[in-house]
């Protein structure tokens, strides 16, 4: 088991330097970033050369790539435009979405896999041929149509919420947004659980479980349950980075400042040092969710063994 | 089914019951007493006054600074503030005299000193500060600020003090209106503390305005309250103001209409149609100083050549302004008819209809004008602007249907979106434009040399596509010397019907400010700089 954690810690070396360099191009490829610091005129030749230089963007690209991974292993993310450095930015980003986030993933775990198991126990019955036509209505519509309707009816027309989520972000004001962002997910979450469940409802160990005379309750959280979760947990862990990276819609209709927020203002800034500090910081999350992951498969299903 | 819907629901309640608890007791929404909230956006620059070149920063910098003049912000004509006398003879040596008893809100005294010295800071190079060619006209600039190579002087030789209120300026070339731009925010005094402690100033930017900032988190909401003692007449009638920054103005807006907001001075495009309806009337739309054009690569052959400028003046008569302005913008823009803006007023130098017959729609002049210039380069025009903001894909998508219908051509016109702003900014640095591209220009003060000198003088700062004419060039310097201004500014219109008989820009719209508030408030305006007035506002 340690030499498994200690290898696959050793395969992120490369994959996070792969990503890293991949983001460190793409945003070079968009061009100049002092071209838009101006605004509707050219910055005058003099000044546009000195922040060039402070920016170090006078350098060739796998110069700028180096300096920048350097300066990353000492905990520098450098600065953004506006002055304030990108560790500050992370500061104040992450807590908001990590919140975020945990309240999607409880919606997640909480609400999808009690509807998948509430339908897996009762394929073809109207429970669950109603669940499966709500996920199939939660998945066709589009997050920014769910969450614009949900802000309009609940914020302005019955004024159950604030529309927007104060600076504060606290956990009871993300909670429809974390609906919203976690939606489509919960509707994959219900339909793999439940499908999940109805395949191994006939198979061997659960009729043992059953034969043996074991309390219904017992063999669907003991036996049936703890097999069916495999693909859910694959789904939801790889579902926390996306999540944490792709609540930009989210973000911006609930007016929160997290990741999604930073990550729109600095592409559109063509801010270099803030999209790929950004984006490092959610390489590293998928990574260690992935492993995360994997290690459960063991936990979850004694067969699966780690050496 | 039946009990699917019972669970959802359950699940629905108790979400919502939930976010209900949780936001009672957080209260950071609507202020109270007679402090109200409005909206705003993060600044993209450190908010020094030199390098605060967007609206965003500048709505702060108006609430803290008083610089030597004010614009007025009914008629934005330059009133002395801080300047008891601004004495020249000559247009180019000025002797600026300060008023007395104006004091920074730390209780630093305003002299001249706090003048010369931010001055020097905004024009140095290495401060690296934006607006740093505003100073471009004293003295000495050349040598704090060169165009290449390292600076040679730390200080700018046109600048003197005299004494703790008077200092004198000596500018490079004769610039009679000079003492109206001082009103820009790049022109604001600054405190000692500024040059001695950089990073706490940033963090909590100290001024002489009317209101001090209390509590200032980046990104997310500027606390301002009334500071008691400010010297100046033109006191805070409320208590203070919260800024909160929004990403995304249509979440502001629904955060007025359901109360958490009292002021919004950015009401999207999509909701101008029942804005009057949802507020019940607490809207404003009025002038600003901004025009929106169509400017044209010359470094391209094809658009420089003779004969291109009918070519252009028929592109102009083929766009149906009238019809853009009312369906897209619902009237929040009006027709241009000059490349100046309505807020300069006609004493400014504004003349509605100084375009004549080339800014008008008439397709069969423009299917004329274009043929006899030649035809269009290429068969085919392309519009470049950048997608990412503002409504431009809307409007230029129209501005070319216009053009294709007037001159009976479906491919005359097509739109050519950049991602961002950006690379927008970019592409038209390295001079990449073939065809017309978006273009602009919200003024720095209210003269009409800012809107003609910036954008069309030869390698001006911001004329994009390096339009030149000895003509144009000669009749704005002589307006620039002209000592008398009703004789500048008639010299600077007869330089703007160069650019008229040049076609050198396509004028479309004037831009107005437009804004929306709460039932707290009450005497709301919009200065011609499109920001709220909000030291005149009284919340209730």
């Amino acid at each position: 088991m340690g030499r498994y954690v200690v290898r696959r810690l050793l395969q992120m070396i490369p994959v996070f330097v792969g990503a890293t360099l991949l983001i460190f191009l793409m945003v070079n490829v968009m061009g100049d970033p002092v071209a838009g610091l101006c605004g509707e005129r050219q910055c005058d030749p003099a000044t546009a050369a000195r922040l060039k230089r402070d920016l170090g963007l006078d350098k060739p690209v796998w110069q700028q790539y180096l300096t920048y991974m350097g300066k990353v292993f000492t905990g520098d993310f450098g600065t953004a435009f506006n002055g304030q450095p990108v560790t500050e930015l992370m500061a104040t980003a992450f807590p908001v979405t990590v919140r975020l986030t945990i309240v999607a993933i409880l919606f997640e775990v909480v609400v999808g896999i009690a509807l998948g198991v509430l339908t897996g126990l009762r394929r073809g019955r109207p429970v669950d041929t109603g669940v499966l036509l709500a996920t199939l209505v939660v998945i066709s519509v589009p997050t920014f149509v769910t969450g614009l309707l949900l802000q309009l009816l609940l914020g302005v027309a019955w004024g159950w919420i604030r529309p927007s989520v104060s600076p504060a972000a606290a956990f009871g004001e993300l909670i429809v947004p974390g609906l919203v962002l976690a939606s489509v997910s919960l509707a994959y979450v219900t339909r793999l659980t439940r499908t999940s469940l109805a395949e191994n409802r006939r198979s061997d160990y659960v009729r043992t479980a059953i034969a043996k005379g074991l309390p219904p309750h017992r063999v669907i959280t003991r036996h049936l349950l703890r097999n069916s979760l495999i693909p859910v947990v694959t789904f939801i862990g790889a579902d926390i980075g996306a999540l944490m990276g792709g609540a930009i819609v989210t973000e911006r209709i609930f007016n929160i400042h997290g990741v999604g927020y930073q990550l729109y203002q600095g592409i559109v800034r063509q801010n270099t040092q803030t999209v790929v500090g950004f984006v490092t910081v959610l390489v590293l999350v998928f990574l260690i969710a992935n492993l995360l992951v994997d290690l459960l498969y063991a936990v979850l299903d004694p067969r699966i063994r780690y050496a | 089914m039946r009990r699917a819907s019972h669970t959802t629901w359950a699940v629905c309640t108790a979400a919502v019951v939930l976010a209900a608890a949780g936001c009672g007791g957080s209260g950071t929404g609507a202020a109270r007493g007679s402090v109200f909230s409005a909206s705003w956006s993060d600044p993209q620059n450190p908010l020094e006054p030199a390098n605060t070149n967007e609206v965003q920063g500048g709505k702060v910098l108006d609430m803290i600074f008083r610089g030597l003049k004010r614009y007025d912000p009914r008629t934005g004509r330059a009133m002395d503030m801080l300047a008891q006398r601004i004495d020249t003879t000559d247009s180019q040596h000025f002797r600026i005299t300060l008023r007395d008893g104006w004091t920074f809100s730390n209780g630093e005294k305003v002299t001249a000193r706090s003048f010369v010295d931010a001055w020097n800071y905004g024009a140095s190079l290495k401060n690296n500060q934006k607006n740093a060619y505003f100073f471009g006209y004293i003295d000495g600039y050349d040598k704090v600020h060169p165009e290449s190579g390292a600076q040679s002087a730390g200080t700018l030789s046109g600048l003197k003090v005299v004494d703790d209120r008077t200092f004198t300026v000596r500018l490079n070339q004769k610039f009679s209106s000079f003492p109206d731009t001082l009103g820009y925010a790049a022109f604001a005094p600054l405190p000692r503390a500024f040059f001695t402690d950089h990073a706490a100033w940033l963090a909590k930017p100290v001024g002489n305005g009317p209101y001090t900032i209390d509590s200032y988190t980046r990104g997310f909401q500027m606390a301002l309250r009334k500071w008691g003692a400010y010297p100046g007449a033109d006191k805070a009638r409320n208590d203070g103001v919260n800024l909160m920054v929004y990403t995304d103005n249509n979440t502001a807006y629904t955060d007025l209409l359901a109360g958490n907001l009292d002021l919004v001075d950015d009401v999207p495009a999509a909701q101008l149609k029942n804005v009057r309806s949802d507020l019940d009337g607490r809207y404003i739309n009025s002038p600003a100083g901004i025009i929106q054009t169509l400017a044209f690569p010359y470094y391209d052959k094809d658009w420089s050549r003779p004969g291109a400028e009918k070519v252009r003046t028929g592109l102009s008569m083929a766009i149906n302004r009238r019809q853009i302005t009312e369906t897209i913008f619902r009237n929040t823009r009006t027709p241009a008819t000059d490349w100046t803006s309505p807020v300069l007023g006609a004493e400014g130098g504004h003349q509605a209809g100084l375009c004549g017959r080339a800014c008008d729609y008439d397709p069969a002049g423009a299917r004329k004008l274009v043929q006899e210039g030649g035809g269009l380069p290429g068969g085919q025009v392309t519009i470049t602007y950048n997608a990412d903001s503002g409504s431009h894909r809307e409007w230029v998508d129209a501005v070319c249907n216009s053009i294709n219908n007037a001159l009976g051509n479906d491919k005359a016109c097509i739109g050519n979106p950049v991602g961002t702003f950006a690379d927008f900014r970019n592409q038209i640095g390295r001079h990449r434009m073939t065809g017309p591209f978006r273009s602009g220009w919200q003024m720095d003060y209210p003269l009409i040399q800012n809107f003609l000198q910036p954008l069309y003088y030869t390698n001006a700062s911001s004329n994009d596509g390096k339009w030149s004419d000895k003509g144009f060039d000669r009749l704005v310097d002589r307006a620039n010397a002209e000592t008398d201004t009703r004789r500048s500014v008639a010299t600077f219109q007869q330089a703007e019907r160069v650019v008229r008989d040049q076609m050198a820009a396509v004028p479309l719209w004037y831009q107005n400010g437009s804004a929306g508030y709460s039932q707290r408030l009450s005497h709301v305006a919009l200065n011609p700089f499109s920001v709220p007035v909000y030291n005149e506002i009284k919340a209730g």
